[in-house]
C-alpha cells in the first residue's frame, strides 16, 4: 500500500497529504443526522427511519461537489437537511462561515439566499397559473431587490442566460413549455439571486438524452463563466462523474466513498462503488456486459445493519464488518473510504470474495481490462 | 427469413386528432428470431412503444393500424380482442415500466400470478398456485412462499417487478416486449433484473424486445438494435456492429443519441456536443428526413427527399443521405 491511512473527516479533496493550502469552503457539511420517525396504526412509535446518518463533506468555491446514491440513500433528505427544510436532527452546516442550523426566520432567509435549488420535475416547482416572467421574477421580489423596472430587465437577462428568448417565453405559462424548456425556466429562477451554490436534486433525469445534453452544457457554461458552486446529487454515477470535480457515493444514509471523479472511477475503494460502476450499462467500446455483481436488495433504513451498513450484500464481508464502524480513510490523495477492507487489498479470509478467488486461483489473464476492474492486482 | 417468430411489415399508427391525423409509426418493418433480443431505442413520442402496442393489440379502438405482424406465420393484425387474447400470454406477454401502476394493490401478489395461470390453462386453484410459487422462484423472488402471500406495496420496486416478470412468464410465451421495463429501477436492480431475462431467455428459447431510451442498455444486452426516431426506424444493426470495436453508427441522429449520453469514460466538465430543437410534431411532420431540422450534416436534398432505409452495409441499414464515415467519431476506446 502506498498511502498512509489514516483517520480523517470525510472531507475529501484536500486531505493533510496536499501541499496547497486549502480555500476556505463555501459549504461545510458536518456529522448531519436525520431520523424520522414511523407511526403504526394508532400513532404508536412504529420505528426510527435512519435516513441520514452522521454525514460529513465540504463544498469548496468554484467546485462541484457529485453525490451519488441509490433509491433511498438519503441524498434527496440530504439535499434538503442542508436547505434547512427540514432542520436537521444535529450536525451543522455552515454556508458562507455562517451555521445554517443556529438561524431562524429573516437570517436563515438571508443566509439560504446564496443558495438555490434544482428540483428533478420542473413542472412540479413551477406554478402553471402564473407567465414565465413572474416565476423568473419572484425571488427578486421575495427578497426586495431592486425596483420594477430593474427587475424586468433582471429578468430577460435571466432568460437570456439560460438560453430562452425573452420576447417569445416570457409571456408564456409552464404548460405551453417542454420539459427542458421548463427546467430552464427553474434554472433562472435558481440564479435570479446570484447564487454562490446550486443545490440540483436529480436536475436532469426527467429529461430525454438530446435535452439533457442542453440542459449539462448550461449547467457547465454557468459554471465556467460565473464560478457558480454545485452540488450535483443524483443516482446516475456516469451523469454524476461527467459534471463533477469529486464524486461521492452515499448507500443507506453513510457517505461510502469521497474522492476525486477519476479516482473514484479508474480504482473505486469501496466494493458498492464496484458494483455501481459493473452494473452500468455501457457503449463504449470494449465497456462489457453491465453485471450484478450485488446481489438481493437495500436492507431497510428502519434497521439498519450494526457497523457496515453495506455488509450484508458485500462479497469482502467479515465478523469485524458487523462489530465495528469502519471510519473513513484517506488512502489515495483525496480520496477516501469508509471500509475495514478496501478494495486495494486481497480480500480477507474467510470471506466470499476470498472463498471466489481462492476458486478461481489461476494468474488471472487481463480479459476484462476495464478501467473498474479490481484493484487486488495493483 | 422463414423462421422469424415476429414479422413486422410496413407497420402503420395513426391516431386522429382533431380532424388531423397524428402518425406514431410510419412504415416500420423488422423481424425477431427465436431466443434473440431486439432492442428498440428513441425518445419519448419516437413510435417505439406504439409499435409494440400495436403488436400485442393494446392500442384504444379506433386507432388506423396498417401493415402486417405475423407471430409464428400468424396474422395479428386485425384480429379482435378475443382472437389476440389466444395470443397474449401464451404466444406473447409485455412487462412495463411502472410495476406498481400494473399490479391490483388489493390482491396479495401470489393470487394475481395463480390468476393469470388460470386465465389461460384449465388448472385447479391448488395446481395453478403450485406453478405461482414455482413461477416466484424461477424469477428468484427470495423467500418466494412467504412473498407469495404478501401485498404489493410490502414488495421493494425490483421485486414488483420481478412479479410481473412471473406474470408475463405465466404461459411461457415465446416472445416477451419489456417496455422500459428497468427504468424505473435502481441500476444495480436493473443489473439483475436484466441477467434474469436473459438467464430466462435461453432457458426458454424466448424472444425479447427491449423498448427503451438508454442506448447503454442495448450496448450492453441486445442482438439487434433498432433506433427510432418520429416514428420511423432510422438505423438497424446487429449491437456488435454500432457498439462493437471497429463497429461504428451511420446515422447522424444515433450518432447524436450516443454523444449526448455521459460517460464515465470522459473527463469531467466537458462540454456535450449538442443538438438544438426538439423532435418534430408528429401531427406535421417536415418534408425530408424528419431529423434534418435538428442535424448539422444536412443540405438541401435532406430537407427535399426522405431517405429510405437502405441496408447499406451486411446487417446494417441506415436511413440518412450523408451519414456518418465509417469509424469517423467514434469516442475513444478503454483506458488501457
Amino acid at each position: 500500500m502506498t498511502a498512509e491511512p489514516k483517520t480523517t473527516e470525510l472531507n475529501g479533496g484536500r486531505g493533510g497529504s496536499s501541499p496547497r493550502k486549502p480555500a476556505e469552503p463555501l459549504l461545510s457539511v458536518r456529522d448531519v443526522v436525520q431520523e424520522f420517525v414511523v407511526r403504526e396504526r394508532g400513532g404508536t412509535k412504529g420505528g426510527v427511519v435512519h435516513a441520514v446518518s452522521s454525514v460529513s463533506f465540504d463544498v469548496l468555491p468554484g467546485e462541484t461537489l457529485g453525490i451519488v446514491g441509490e433509491t433511498g440513500s438519503g441524498k434527496s433528505t440530504l439535499a434538503r437537511a442542508i436547505l434547512q427544510a427540514p432542520r436537521p436532527m444535529s450536525g451543522s452546516v455552515v454556508f458562507r462561515g455562517t451555521d445554517l442550523t443556529t438561524l431562524r426566520g429573516r437570517k436563515l432567509l438571508d443566509a439560504r439566499r446564496h443558495m438555490q435549488f434544482v428540483f428533478q420535475d420542473p413542472f412540479g416547482s413551477l406554478d402553471p397559473k402564473w407567465q414565465v416572467r413572474h416565476i423568473v421574477e419572484e425571488p427578486l421580489v421575495a427578497y426586495r431587490t431592486g425596483d420594477r423596472a430593474a427587475r424586468r430587465k433582471r429578468v430577460e437577462e435571466l432568460l437570456d442566460l439560460v438560453g430562452l428568448d425573452p420576447a417569445r417565453y416570457g409571456k408564456r405559462h409552464p404548460r405551453a413549455l417542454s420539459g427542458g424548456q421548463a427546467q430552464r425556466v427553474a434554472i433562472a429562477r435558481a440564479m435570479a439571486l446570484d447564487p454562490s451554490l446550486l443545490i440540483c436534486d436529480e436536475a436532469v433525469s426527467s429529461l430525454d438524452v438530446l435535452i439533457q445534453a442542453q440542459v449539462l452544457n448550461l449547467f457547465e457554461r454557468l459554471r465556467a463563466e460565473l464560478g457558480l458552486s454545485y452540488l450535483f446529487i443524483a443516482h446516475d454515477l456516469a451523469l454524476v462523474k461527467q459534471v463533477s470535480d469529486r464524486v461521492a457515493v452515499m448507500y443507506l444514509g453513510k457517505l461510502c466513498e469521497v474522492g476525486p471523479g477519476e479516482s473514484v472511477y479508474r480504482q473505486p475503494l469501496h466494493p458498492y462503488t464496484k458494483a455501481l460502476l459493473d452494473s452500468i450499462p455501457s457503449t463504449e467500446p470494449g465497456a462489457g456486459r453491465a453485471t450484478a455483481t450485488i446481489k438481493g436488495e437495500p436492507p431497510s433504513p428502519i434497521n439498519p445493519p450494526s457497523g457496515c451498513r453495506f455488509r450484508t450484500r458485500c462479497p469482502r464481508a467479515t465478523d469485524l464488518c458487523a462489530s465495528e464502524e469502519p471510519m473513513p480513510r484517506e488512502l489515495a490523495s483525496g480520496h477516501l473510504v469508509a471500509c475495514h477492507f478496501p478494495l486495494i487489498e486481497p480480500p480477507p479470509a474467510g470471506s466470499a470474495a476470498a472463498q471466489e478467488t481462492a476458486a478461481t486461483a489461476t494468474p488471472a489473464p487481463a480479459a476484462a481490462p476495464a478501467p473498474a476492474a479490481k484493484g487486488a492486482g495493483q | 427469413m422463414t423462421e422469424s417468430l415476429l414479422e413486422v411489415e410496413e407497420l402503420r399508427v395513426g391516431f386522429a386528432l382533431g380532424g388531423r391525423e397524428l402518425r406514431a409509426v410510419d412504415g416500420v418493418s423488422f423481424s425477431v428470431n427465436p431466443g434473440t433480443t431486439l432492442a428498440i431505442i428513441g425518445e419519448s413520442g419516437s413510435g417505439k412503444t406504439v409499435s409494440c402496442r400495436a403488436i400485442m393489440g393494446l392500442l384504444p379502438t379506433g386507432t388506423a393500424i396498417r401493415g402486417s405482424a405475423r407471430l409464428r406465420g400468424s396474422e395479428l393484425i386485425g384480429l379482435t380482442d378475443s382472437e389476440l387474447r389466444r395470443h397474449r400470454g401464451t404466444d406473447m406477454a409485455m412487462v412495463f415500466q411502472d410495476p406498481a401502476r400494473s399490479l391490483n394493490p388489493t390482491m396479495r401478489i401470489g393470487a394475481q400470478i395463480a390468476e393469470a395461470i388460470r386465465t389461460h390453462r384449465q388448472v385447479t386453484k391448488a395446481e395453478a398456485q403450485a406453478q405461482a410459487i414455482e413461477l416466484l422462484r424461477l424469477v428468484r423472488m427470495p423467500a418466494a412462499d412467504r412473498r407469495f402471500h404478501e401485498y404489493p406495496h410490502q414488495l421493494s420496486g425490483g421485486m414488483r417487478q420481478r412479479v410481473m416478470i412471473a406474470i408475463a412468464l405465466a404461459c411461457r410465451p415465446k416472445l416477451l416486449i419489456a417496455d422500459e421495463a428497468t427504468t424505473a429501477l435502481d441500476v444495480t436492480t436493473q443489473a439483475q433484473i436484466m441477467e434474469l431475462l436473459l438467464e430466462l431467455q435461453e432457458q426458454l428459447n424466448m424472444a425479447l424486445i427491449m423498448i427503451s431510451h438508454d442506448l447503454g442498455l442495448a450496448a450492453s444486452y441486445a442482438d439487434e438494435v433498432i433506433v427510432m426516431y418520429a416514428g420511423k426506424i432510422v438505423e438497424q444493426a446487429p449491437a456488435s456492429r454500432l457498439f462493437g470495436a471497429g463497429g461504428a453508427v451511420r446515422m447522424r441522429y444515433t450518432r447524436a443519441l450516443l454523444d449526448a449520453i455521459p460517460h464515465l469514460e470522459r473527463p469531467a466538465h466537458t462540454l456535450l456536443p449538442i443538438v438544438g430543437g426538439r423532435p418534430p410534431d408528429p401531427t406535421a411532420l417536415p418534408p425530408g428526413c424528419s431529423f434534418a431540422p435538428r442535424c448539422a450534416y444536412a443540405e438541401d436534398d435532406c430537407r427535399a427527399k426522405t431517405p429510405a432505409l437502405t441496408e447499406h452495409a451486411p446487417g446494417h441499414s441506415w436511413a440518412c443521405w450523408h451519414p456518418c464515415e465509417n469509424g469517423s467519431g467514434m469516442s475513444k476506446g478503454g483506458a488501457a
